[in-house]
């Protein structure tokens, strides 16, 4: 059977063009305007209260469309973003070390190993001193210089320093800077709140996006919402692999459901792998939790020379300590972009160097920081995630190196958009991770909180009044109409089916084994033959699901597992499309490692000739041959070369 | 090791509730509170009886989603951490641990463990920000800013509106909630121009919201998992003096 079909016809980023530091001006004063008459007549949902969302929500409602928002989450304020931790990049040169919007264009182009489109990446340089601004201006308490001034620090893939920050919890501080300003417009009444409510469909009338299907997830009632477009900011989908640094409610649902009902899926293979996480304890673990990559400014990594070294890593002397990172990749040491730093932590353990009870570990050690700098001045910067780390394991990481291990962190692909950030279907728009657009196949530390910030505040305000613009003689959108019908029905049907299986295991064992296979086969490394063995898996697994996955209650009720099963039911079809788009994907780049193309040395061997795409999926039908649509990219300011980190 | 719990059990707000008895072992002392939980949960959807409703969601401490009533400490015996922060290794083999919902008259219990914490959301509706659109900030160092004065205002901003300090308080107060606000933004610049209508409208709305007044035993800081200071209320106090003054 084939597996996917391929398109004719090339997919087209409506990317603006002449010089690339204009095209943003230039666009923008070509875009269309709404006048503050016709924005009160226009409706607008927001799905997701995250960096993207909540940015997005509040700066459309001040703008004067009215505005429905909604989360699954009790309330606004804890969508996952909260739970970033190091910083957000920004090119202000406040440093003086020769920063630039170029330089951060250049350092995103060349960390997404050249699989980014140029003009975004640009735009998303351009914004990015904006959105500190605005921070500022709102009351995020970014850490500051005694002089009164805002501090920053490194991040890797990069060479100055370019990253603000407020300690361990820049994300938490930037989300309730976001948060605050979107209460300030619910309590104007230009926004309206639905939080404990999950989106389960999109509604598309004359092949327009024009609503949604949400459950209440208090009540169980099914809700039908109406609006002139939609935003989905729902964020990425790394609970795909069961652990990762995702909360635990983290989900593709609002973008999957799109995704079938047109929406093209961008890159789905494209996942980030976080070099420093706490390793795996034990098989009842549910989530994984991140140590900040702003570790790697003062920690070393290294394994012991010796395999399977019993002694205490305090006992073993410098000189069998094997500096790894340093070692390979002399120029950016420590600070090598992400993919590179946990690739190098998986050969070190795959060879037998590995440490801890799991052997699935190496060491990040800050005695040399400690030594240089004195404790206070270490727990003054990393306090918070030094205690995160103690919490856990039991261990103090003033005294003993911290044990860390690769995890599933970001998902760099998600929905197609265009420049304008719409997806394939007219009003829909994807903002933050929930689209594929800024991060090619390796999003660089501190880039995440950058992007969903720029999206939210900075692009669709504009953007989506270019789309809305032809919208302002449509009246409010019915949803009497024969399409929220027919949406509601088919929700209404899925929670009969889930709930009628009445099997023995529970959902979370069978999501268990879906993110084992996923990690074994779609991880860290990837060949054709365990791709494929995969796919049989996926479709083996799913179909043990939905004979026997035990949902107790019903759907009129607060029910959680209802809600995880939904959820995992989509990831299964997703993970389909991961493995399809990374054995298709015959290239290593990024995060994207095919085993069978690398350099001698190990390196990702990109192949530039077949595969300068952005691979953008057409959903056919359950379990049907999607249809491949490629985008093809153009580099002209970053000539893609090796990325060499030496 | 092996643990005896009863935990609350109440369908939804009509119900009465109960206490409900389990024992659950084969428990290894490096899992969560929460994954103990998730264990005995698993095993009881297997059986097919109804789990055990409670909520979390980022497992790492802050979301501020996750709330027990552990032993009669919001989020049980670790002092700063949230109960998904919270180990077996703190319990001891063949502990009975009693767990309940977060209990004030503002958090109404939504099934078993879970409450209804949407009145925070309309406090800091009240006014807990600072009137800014997007658009109109001046540069990020124009308006330079005391190092510990930033400093104490990032302590105060790392509230995670979890509602331990509510479930801490005799009288169920969210007054350290509201103070962490006012003091996040009243200790910076910007946040001076409204200062007056936020400690007025957000005080208003927590007694609206049916939470209790302060009366200043400490319960909300000792239990806080976050560590945020009583000198917030005492900034919050003298805000409301100098708003109730002031004209």
């Amino acid at each position: 059977m084939t597996l996917y079909s391929i398109s004719d016809k090339k997919l087209d980023g409506k990317c603006p063009t002449g010089p690339i530091e204009k095209r943003w001006t230039q666009h923008k004063a070509s875009l269309r305007l709404v006048s503050p008459a016709n924005k009160r007549r226009l409706d607008v949902i927001v799905v997701g209260t995250g960096l993207a969302g909540s940015s997005a929500a509040a700066s459309l409602a001040e703008l004067g469309y009215n505005v429905k928002v909604f989360c699954y989450q009790d309330s606004a304020r804890r969508a996952h973003s909260i739970a970033a931790q190091g910083g957000i990049n920004a090119a202000k040169n406040y440093m003086n070390d020769g920063d630039s919007v170029f330089r951060l264009f250049y350092d995103t182009v060349k960390g997404g190993d050249y699989r980014a489109r140029e003009s975004n990446v640009y735009r998303l340089a351009e914004v990015s001193a904006n959105i500190i601004d605005q921070c500022v201006a709102q009351g995020v308490p970014f850490a500051r210089e005694y002089g009164g001034y805002l501090d920053n620090r490194s991040f890797g893939g990069v060479q100055v320093s370019r990253t603000f920050y407020a300690k361990g919890q820049t994300g938490q501080q930037l989300l309730l800077g976001a948060y605050q300003a979107l209460m300030r417009q619910v309590a104007r009444g230009q926004a309206v709140l639905y939080s404990s409510h999950e989106m389960l469909d999109l509604v598309v009338i004359d092949g327009k996006a024009r609503g949604i299907i949400a459950r209440n997830l208090i009540t169980g009632e099914l809700e039908r919402h109406g609006a002139h477009a939609v935003v989905l900011c729902t964020g990425g989908y790394g609970n795909v692999f069961f652990l990762s640094t995702n909360a635990k409610n983290s989900n593709a649902t609002a973008i999957w459901r799109a995704h079938r009902r047109g929406a093209f899926f961008g890159n789905p293979c494209f996942t980030q792998i976080h070099p420093t996480c706490i390793p795996v304890s034990g098989d009842y673990q549910s989530k994984l939790t991140l140590m900040s990559e702003s570790l790697r400014n003062d920690g070393r990594i290294w394994v012991p020379k010796k395999k399977d070294d019993p002694r205490k890593p305090t006992e073993i002397p410098e000189e069998e300590r094997d500096y790894y990172l340093e070692r390979r990749y002399p120029a950016f040491g420590n600070l090598v972009p992400r993919d590179v730093a946990s690739r190098a932590a998986k050969e070190r353990c795959d060879a037998g160097y590995g440490v801890g009870p799991s052997k699935m570990a190496v060491y990040l050690d800050f005695s040399d920081a400690i030594k240089r700098m004195g404790r206070a001045a270490i727990e003054a910067k990393y306090g918070n995630l030094f205690e995160i780390y103690q919490l856990i394991t039991d261990e103090n990481p003033y005294e003993t190196p911290m044990r860390i291990y690769p995890a599933v962190h970001y998902t760099m692909g998600g929905l197609w958009v265009d420049y304008n950030l719409m997806s394939t279907i007219p009003g829909l728009f994807v903002c933050g991770e929930a689209n594929f657009s800024d991060h090619g196949a390796n999003r660089l530390g501190a880039s995440a909180l950058m992007q969903g910030l720029a999206d939210g505040y900075f692009v669709l305000p504009y953007t989506i009044g270019d789309y809305l613009a032809d919208d302002i003689r449509t009246p409010k959108i019915d949803t009497r109409h024969e399409a929220f019908e027919e949406a509601e029905k088919s929700v209404n049907e899925r929670i009969e089916k889930l709930l009628s299986v009445r099997g023995k295991t529970p959902v979370d064992v069978l999501h268990r084994k879906l993110g084992l296979t996923m990690w074994d086969y779609c991880g860290m490394s990837r060949n054709a033959e365990g791709l494929k063995k995969a796919l049989q898996i996926i479709d083996d697994l799913e179909d043990e699901f939905w004979k026997d996955v035990a949902v107790p209650g019903t759907g009129k009720e607060w029910n959680r597992e209802l809600e995880k099963a939904g959820r995992v039911a989509d990831f299964f079809e997703l993970a389909r499309l991961m493995c399809l788009d990374a054995l298709h994907r015959e290239e290593s780049c990024g995060g994207h490692f095919r085993e069978e193309y690398q350099t001698e040395d190990g390196e990702a061997l990109r192949r530039d000739d077949l595969f300068s795409y952005v691979a953008a999926w057409e959903y056919t039908g359950h379990r049907q041959p999607p249809v491949l649509h490629k985008e093809d990219l153009i580099f002209e300011y970053c000539k893609p070369t090796v990325r060499s980190y030496k | 090791m092996k643990v005896y719990l009863k935990v609350w059990r109440q369908r939804n707000a009509q119900d009465p509730g109960r206490f409900v008895d389990y024992t659950v072992d084969g428990i290894n002392p490096d899992m969560s509170f929460l994954e103990m939980l998730d264990v005995l949960n698993n095993r009881l959807i297997s059986q097919g009886e109804d789990p055990i409703a409670f909520d979390s969601d980022c497992r790492e401490g802050i979301c501020g989603t996750c709330g027990l009533y552990i032993n009669g400490r919001p989020h049980g015996p670790l002092p700063r951490a949230t109960t998904c922060q919270v180990h077996m290794r703190h319990f001891k083999d063949g502990e009975t641990i009693v767990i309940e919902p977060w209990r004030a008259k503002a958090f109404p219990v939504i099934k078993d463990l879970v409450v209804d914490r949407s009145a925070f959301d309309r406090i800091i509706q009240a006014g807990g920000y600072i009137s800014v659109n997007t658009g109109q900030a001046p540069d990020g160092n124009a308006i330079p800013i005391p190092k510990e004065d930033a400093s104490k205002a990032f302590d105060a901003a790392t509230c995670i509106g979890c509602g331990a300090c509510v479930a801490a308080c005799k009288n169920a107060s969210a007054m350290l909630f509201v103070a962490a606000k006012v003091a996040h933004l009243g200790r910076l610049p910007q946040g001076r121009i409204e200062a007056r209508e936020r400690v007025l409208n957000m005080l208003s709305q927590m007694e609206k919201e049916g939470f209790g007044g302060c009366t200043n035993t400490g319960a909300c800081e000792a239990e806080c998992p976050k560590g945020i200071s009583l000198e917030n209320i005492a900034f919050l106090n003298r805000e409301f003096i100098k708003a109730k003054i002031s004209f």
